[in-house]
C-alpha cells in the first residue's frame, strides 16, 4: 500500500487541503475508486475506507494480480466534510459538476482537474455517489446509456439492479461522464444511503466490488456464491409516484419491497392536525426502488420509484 | 394588478406563490407588445429589486405614454431571496439549471416550468441577474453566440456598457434564457453589480435602457434616452481571466472599469496572520476591468477579475 497526495491547495487560516489516494499493486492503471466529492457523502467514505482496508489484506497475501495497478481515492473534499457543508467552503460548488477541470480556473475547476489528472488513465472507473434528493435506494450499478461502460461489465458487480442513465445536460460535467469522455469504463455504485453509515449495504458493496475484479482477473477472490444476475433497468422506465400535498411523510412500506398495484405506500399527514391528507397508492405491480427518507416532504415531490413488473 | 404565477403548497402551513405584476394602459388594445422583467431566479442577487421597483415607478409617473403590457417578476426565488440563498433552499438546487422545468416534475420543476409558460411569448424578457457576493460586473448583457443574431439587436439600446457574446456550453442549455431564446421569446441576460447589494447608479442605467427598448417596441410612447454605445465582444481571445495564484485576503488597489496597462497591479494577497503580502495580482494586458473580486477571503484559484483586452474596443 502507497499512500499519497493526489492534490494540494494551500489552506489561509486551515490546514491545507489534501486528496490522499491509496495505491496497490503496480503495473498499468487498471482500476480507480473514487469516495466522497460531497460533505455529505459519509457512507460514501465509509465503503472506500472498507475497500482500503480489504486491498490492503489482498496486497499483502499476494492476491492482486502481476501487472494491475489499483488506485482509491476515499474522499475528494474532506474541507466540506468537516465543516458539515455538502460543497465547496467558499462559494458552494459542486466538484463533481466541475469535470473535467481546468488548471488555471477557479478552485474547484483545480481540483477536479488535478485529481482528474491522476486518474483519467484508468481502464475502469468506479465512483461512489449520492442523489441530489435525501432519500433511500436499493443497491445498484449506475452507467450512462453513452460512453465506453458496458452492461455486460456492470453485471459483473453482481449488484441487484443495472440502471441505465439517459444522459441529460448537466451530465456532462461529472467524473463519470469525463472518464467516458478519456475512454474509462465508468460505473456509479449507490449503495442504500449518504448521511449515514448502513454497514450492511457498505459490506455488500464491497463484495461486488471484489466480485467485479475477480472476474476481471485483477484481484483472487472467492466469493463462494453462485453468480447472481442484476436486473437491467432504464432510469426512464422506473414509474415514479408523486405527492399532491405537502406534509409530514409517513411511509408504509421498505425499499426492496416488492408491492402489489394498490398497496398503500404512504400518508402525507397534516402537520397541525394528524388528519391523512392523502395516501399514495402503488400504481402497479413492481418493487420499491427509491423512497424519500425526509420527515417532511414537499407537494409534487416523487417520493417512490417503482420498478414495474416486466 | 397582481397574478399568481405558480404557487405549491409548503409542508408546514405556508404556501409558496411567485407572482407577477402586469402593467397595463387603461384601454386595451388588440395586438399589443409585452415585455416581461425577471429577477431573482438567484435568491443572493438583488440589483435587479431596485430596476422593477423604479421602472413600475417611472411608467406609472406618465401613465398615459403606455401603450403595452409590462409585467414585473421581481421574485422568481423567494425562499432564496428571504434566507439570503442563491439556489432553492433545502433542495440546495440551482435554480437557473432547472429549466425549461416539466409540469408534472417535482416541486421544482413544475415551478421552473410555471415561469417559463409564464413569460413565453413576451414580445422581449430581461432577465436581471447581479453575478454573485463575490464579485463585481460592470452593467453587461451576455449573449449565447447562438442567438446572437436575434439579441445583439436589443443589447445595443439596453443602455448597458458591455456585451458579451460568449460560446455556446451544454451546461447552460438549462437556464431560464436558453429554454426562452431557443423556443422563440427572445431574452436578455443582464449581469451587473454584486450579490446581497443594491448599486442605485446601475439601477438608473439599466432603467434607461429598458424604457429605450419599450420605446423601440412600441410599449411607450414617452421620452427615452438615447442608448449608450457599449463594447461588443464575439472573440474568446478578447476576455482575460484573472485566478487567484494562492489562497489568502485580497486588498484592491484599483477603481472597477478602468483602463489598465499591462503589468499595473490591480490588488494585492496578503495574510494578516503573518504580515506577508503573498502576491500581487498584475494585469496581463493591456485593457478595462470589467469583473473585479468583490469578497476578500480567496482560495487559490478563486476568481479576481476579468478584463477586456484592449483590441477588443479600440477598433
Ligand atoms: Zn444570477
Amino acid at each position: 500500500m502507497k499512500k499519497k497526495i493526489i492534490y494540494e491547495l494551500k489552506g489561509l487560516y486551515r490546514d491545507d487541503f489534501r486528496v490522499t489516494g491509496y495505491e496497490f499493486g503496480s503495473g498499468e492503471k487498471s482500476v480507480c475508486i473514487v469516495g466522497t466529492m460531497r460533505g455529505n457523502e459519509v457512507q460514501q467514505l465509509y465503503c472506500c475506507s472498507q475497500l482500503v482496508k480489504k486491498f490492503k489484506q489482498l496486497e499483502e497475501e499476494g492476491r492482486i494480480a502481476e501487472g494491475h495497478k489499483i488506485l482509491i481515492i476515499p474522499s475528494c473534499n474532506p474541507y466540506s466534510m468537516n465543516i458539515q457543508k455538502r460543497f465547496w467552503p467558499i462559494d458552494n460548488t459542486d466538484i463533481n459538476r466541475m469535470f473535467p477541470g481546468y488548471n488555471l480556473g477557479e478552485t474547484t475547476q483545480r481540483i477536479a482537474d488535478g485529481v482528474f489528472k491522476e486518474i483519467m488513465d484508468y481502464q475502469y472507473g468506479i465512483q461512489f455517489t449520492s442523489f441530489y434528493m435525501p432519500g433511500e435506494f436499493i443497491p445498484h450499478i449506475r452507467m450512462m446509456d453513452w460512453g465506453y461502460s458496458t452492461v455486460e461489465n456492470a453485471m459483473k458487480f453482481e449488484m441487484p439492479y443495472v440502471v441505465i442513465r439517459k444522459v441529460r445536460p448537466y451530465d456532462t460535467a461529472t467524473l463519470n461522464f469525463n472518464w467516458q469522455v478519456w475512454d474509462t469504463q465508468a460505473f456509479s455504485l449507490y449503495t442504500t444511503k449518504t448521511t449515514t453509515i448502513d454497514p450492511k449495504s457498505a459490506g455488500q458493496s464491497v463484495l461486488c466490488v471484489m466480485k467485479f475484479l475477480s472476474s476481471l482477473g485483477i484481484v483472487k477472490y472467492q466469493s463462494g456464491s453462485r453468480i447472481k444476475q442484476s436486473e437491467v433497468v432504464v432510469d426512464t422506465d422506473m414509474v415514479s409516484v408523486q405527492t399532491a400535498k405537502s406534509g409530514i411523510f409517513e411511509s408504509l412500506v421498505k425499499v426492496g419491497e416488492y408491492v402489489e398495484e394498490g398497496t398503500p405506500l404512504a400518508n402525507i399527514i397534516h402537520p397541525y392536525e394528524g388528519t391523512i391528507m392523502e395516501t399514495l397508492y402503488a400504481p402497479v405491480d413492481g418493487r420499491v426502488f427509491f423512497m424519500h427518507t425526509d420527515p417532511l416532504t414537499y407537494a409534487n415531490t416523487a417520493v417512490f420509484k417503482l420498478i414495474a413488473n416486466a | 394588478m397582481i397574478k399568481t404565477v405558480t404557487s405549491v403548497g409548503l409542508p408546514v402551513d405556508e404556501t409558496l406563490t411567485i407572482k407577477k405584476r402586469r402593467i397595463m394602459p387603461k384601454e386595451h388594445k388588440e395586438g399589443m407588445k409585452r415585455i416581461s422583467i425577471v429577477t431573482g431566479i438567484h435568491g443572493d442577487e438583488l440589483e435587479g429589486q431596485y430596476v422593477c421597483f423604479e421602472l413600475a415607478r417611472r411608467i406609472e409617473e406618465s401613465i398615459e405614454h403606455l401603450k403595452g403590457i409590462v409585467d414585473i417578476y421581481p421574485a422568481m426565488n423567494p425562499l432564496g431571496i428571504d434566507s439570503i440563498t442563491r439556489g432553492i433552499p433545502a433542495f440546495d438546487l440551482d435554480l437557473n439549471r432547472l429549466f425549461p422545468g416539466n409540469m408534472e416534475g417535482d416541486m421544482t420543476e413544475f415551478l421552473a416550468a410555471g415561469m417559463v409558460k409564464d413569460v413565453s411569448g413576451s414580445d422581449l424578457v430581461i432577465d436581471i441577474h447581479a453575478s454573485n457576493i463575490y464579485l463585481t460586473e460592470i452593467p453587461q448583457i451576455r449573449i449565447n453566440e447562438l442567438h446572437d443574431e436575434e439579441l445583439v439587436p436589443f443589447a445595443k439600446e439596453a443602455n448597458v456598457d458591455f456585451v458579451w457574446v460568449h460560446g455556446a456550453s451544454t451546461v447552460l442549455e438549462s437556464t431560464f434564457a436558453y429554454s426562452l431564446n431557443s423556443t422563440g421569446t427572445p431574452c436578455l441576460v443582464v449581469e451587473m453589480g454584486v450579490g446581497m447589494r443594491i448599486t442605485k447608479e446601475y439601477g438608473d442605467q439599466l432603467t434607461d435602457g429598458i424604457m429605450n427598448l419599450m420605446g423601440k417596441l412600441g410599449i411607450w410612447d414617452g421620452e427615452t434616452k438615447e442608448s449608450r454605445k457599449p463594447i461588443i465582444s464575439r472573440n474568446p481571445d478578447d476576455v482575460s481571466y484573472l485566478n487567484a495564484s494562492t489562497s489568502g485576503v485580497f486588498v484592491q488597489k484599483v477603481k472597477h472599469w478602468e483602463e489598465l496597462k499591462e503589468g499595473d497591479i490591480i490588488g494585492s494577497i496578503v495574510d494578516p496572520l503573518s504580515g506577508k503580502v503573498l502576491d500581487e495580482v498584475k494585469s496581463p494586458v493591456d485593457g478595462i476591468l470589467f469583473t473585479i473580486r468583490e469578497y476578500p477571503i480567496v482560495d487559490e484559484g478563486s476568481l479576481m477579475g476579468r478584463l477586456l483586452r484592449k483590441e477588443a474596443y479600440k477598433a
